[in-house]
């Protein structure tokens, strides 16, 4: 490792840690701007319970200390208890409903990457023939649909009409739709990444060499122009995470698959605040990191990228 | 001083100048003036680029379907009988349930009764809504607002990524670090979860005044607004103070700054107008994101406000009735699919006509 990339590296995870820094604090005090405590709800309880609950959770004490104790809370990786679920730590539950969320998003992300690879070389190698128009037709209508839509067609067509799969997320079965529906669309721009940095390799001057001393041609596809196609396809990997976890935020909801997505709107449409906080963190945090290895490793397979 | 010079009355050479020697020249025939006349009228790279759009079929049908949707949204409403929050089964206090969830090219009770007496009712082409309301109309409300959020959002992104990425680029240096930093730090903020978040508190704490454009929208709609101000302009930033920077090298920015002219006229007269077709492309790219994320918002209950339907509240509200009126699912969802690939293919041929390097 030379002295250039420990430079990028270092810059890099400072860069990352100040976001995570900036998310709590951004998600803090917007928070704080919303009028009302935390305990309003239909029947207000009186004065006293009212105070008493504020010295419990600390929030009878001045902003500035809440929001020290908050960061505190975050970097130790304590949330606080929810409002809703009494007597819950958030970050219990968010693991409970990341356990699941994890299982969909792990299998939809490996989906939509080796799928979207297989797809766009073959796009490549069969380039302008029927092959790859139809792969490019349906990976373009398919960045057209946001993933909320793709799920519920989905479910439209595959649990109610032909009844194939359980329309519930949570028996046998159920979690095929729910990943398929998440991985639609990060798969097709996969499949538009790679076929055309696959089509910008196959051009190059090695490929011919490597085709003129009689190397077979399926050995110049996976060994020597794979391996510089799918570079491209790294920097995505970082984006494609966060796309996938904020995507399974409603196609949880739709399939009820008890997962961390559906936590989050039901603590949205329950004012569960700090619940929404926990979730919201929780989720930056994993984003940030993403993009930071997708950043690096990108940096460190493909020698040629300039770190500046 | 004569100004035409004979070349046999050369004033007498200076040895130890340079002054050309006319006499070595050549008088050019009229063959070879002849090859120098331009036959065809020189094109601007605006026409350069259109001629290219122009021969791009998908492209042309892609704006001649947005053309066609926006001329729709315009015109249809204001001709149409139904309107979007007229409930057709409430008369006089009472509902009328049989105007209810009406399939397309269906009818209401009271509508058949006078149709038997020869009346003529405006059907219901795409069917009625769970409270009755004709859904053709929805459809068409729900695509404005969610174009008009796209195209409006889009617009904001313009704005605020053209003038800070411009100064960027412009002044380079310290001040370039410091606000590409900034830009760094707002670029990896995942942008979903922070839309969500202000949604949830903007919704709380903004009350727009009753009666104006805003208050019908709903907070939602203007936290959408907000956050794109605060987040989304950063990629277009980006993109402008990369075409600045290699733009600001060329000569004729060293001429304008010998000249005199100021940093903002520069900026203004002469580095913009060469970045407008990056503009142009990334604006429209920008406005399917912007839908995307209206509609998902919407999807979450944190969009629009009722009774204004956006595509995005109208499949929210159609899973409700999802097995019995599939169809209140599909027609918003072709609508949306339809602006965003034509948007995206439109976006394609754009930059495919208007990036240099793709001569």
């Amino acid at each position: 490792m030379d002295k250039k990339f420990l430079y990028y590296l270092i810059k890099r995870v400072l860069l990352a840690v100040v976001t995570i820094f900036l998310v709590v604090t951004i998600t803090f005090w917007t928070m704080q701007a919303i009028p009302g405590g935390p305990f309003l709800s239909e029947k207000s309880p009186s004065a006293e319970t009212m105070a008493a609950l504020e010295a419990k959770y600390g929030l009878d004490k001045p902003l500035g200390e809440q929001y020290l104790t908050y960061v505190k809370g975050v970097f130790t990786l304590d949330f606080g208890p929810s409002l809703k679920f009494r007597g819950q730590q958030v970050m219990d539950l968010i693991l409970e409903g990341f356990a699941v969320s994890a299982k969909i998003g792990l299998m939809a992300a490996a989906m939509a990457l080796i799928l979207g690879m297989v797809f766009g070389s073959l796009a490549a190698v069969f380039h302008d023939r029927l092959v790859d128009r139809i792969i490019m037709v349906v990976s373009t209508a398919c960045v057209a649909m946001p993933s909320f839509l793709i799920a519920t067609l989905l479910l439209l067509i595959f649990a109610v009409n032909l009844g194939w799969f359980p329309t519930n997320g949570n028996q046998a079965g159920g979690l095929v739709l729910p990943t398929v529906a998440l991985a639609l669309y990060p798969m097709s721009y996969t499949i538009r990444l790679t076929r055309s940095s696959m089509l910008d390799v196959l051009g190059q001057d090695y490929i011919r060499t490597a085709k003129a001393k009689g190397v077979k041609p399926s050995m110049v596809l996976f060994k020597h122009a794979l391996k510089n196609a799918v570079t491209p396809v790294i920097t995505y990997a970082g984006p494609m995470i966060a796309f996938i976890l904020t995507g399974s935020l409603v196609v949880e909801e739709i399939f009820a698959v008890h997962g961390l997505g559906s936590f989050f709107v039901s603590s949205i449409i329950n004012r569960d605040y700090p619940m929404v906080m926990g979730v919201t963190i929780f989720l930056a945090v994993i984003v940030i990191i993403m993009m930071l290895i997708s950043d690096v490793l990108y940096k460190l397979v493909d020698p040629r990228v300039d770190l500046s | 001083m004569k100004k035409t010079k004979n070349i046999n009355e050369m004033p007498k050479k200076n040895p130890l100048s340079f002054q050309l020697n006319l006499q070595k020249f050549e008088k050019a025939s009229q063959e070879s003036k002849a090859q120098k006349i331009v036959e065809r009228e020189s094109v601007t790279f605006f026409k350069d680029g259109m001629r290219r759009l122009w021969k791009n079929k998908i492209a042309v049908t892609c704006a001649f379907i947005l053309l066609f949707i926006i001329a729709a949204i315009i015109f249809v409403p204001l001709f149409y009988p139904y309107s979007y929050d007229q409930q057709l089964g409430l008369s006089m206090g009472k509902t009328d349930y049989s105007y209810a969830n009406l399939g397309p090219f269906e009818y209401g009770e009271t509508e058949q009764e006078r149709m038997e007496n020869g009346e003529f009712v405006f059907p219901h082409i795409f069917g009625t809504d769970k409270d009755g309301r004709d859904y053709f109309i929805r459809v068409l409300y729900g695509t404005r607002v969610s174009l008009g959020v796209g195209l409006f959002a889009s617009i904001i992104v313009l704005i605020i990524g053209t003038l800070y990425g411009s100064i960027s680029g412009y002044f380079g240096g310290k001040v370039d670090l410091i606000m590409m930093r900034l830009v760094d730090i707002i670029y990896s903020l995942p942008d979903m979860l922070m839309i969500i978040l202000f949604s949830v508190v903007l919704k709380q704490i903004i009350n727009p005044a009753p009666g104006t454009i805003l208050y019908k929208l709903g907070a939602g709609m203007i936290s959408i607004f907000v956050v794109f101000a605060l987040l989304y302009w950063v990629s277009m930033a980006r993109l402008i103070r990369g075409q600045i920077l290699t733009i600001k090298q060329q000569e004729f920015v060293l001429t304008a700054k010998a000249l005199g002219a100021s940093p903002a006229r520069i900026i203004r007269k002469h580095l913009l107008p060469n970045c407008i077709s990056v503009m142009v492309i990334s604006t429209a790219l920008q406005i399917p994101n912007a839908i995307f994320t209206e509609s998902f918002l919407s999807y979450l209950g944190l969009g629009v406000s009722m009774p204004m339907p956006s595509l995005g509240s109208l499949a929210a509200q159609a899973r409700e009735g999802i097995y019995s009126y599939p169809y209140q699912l599909i027609f918003p969802a072709l609508a949306i699919c339809l602006i965003v690939l034509s948007l995206n293919l439109l976006g394609d041929g754009l930059r495919d006509a208007f990036d240099p390097k793709q001569k």
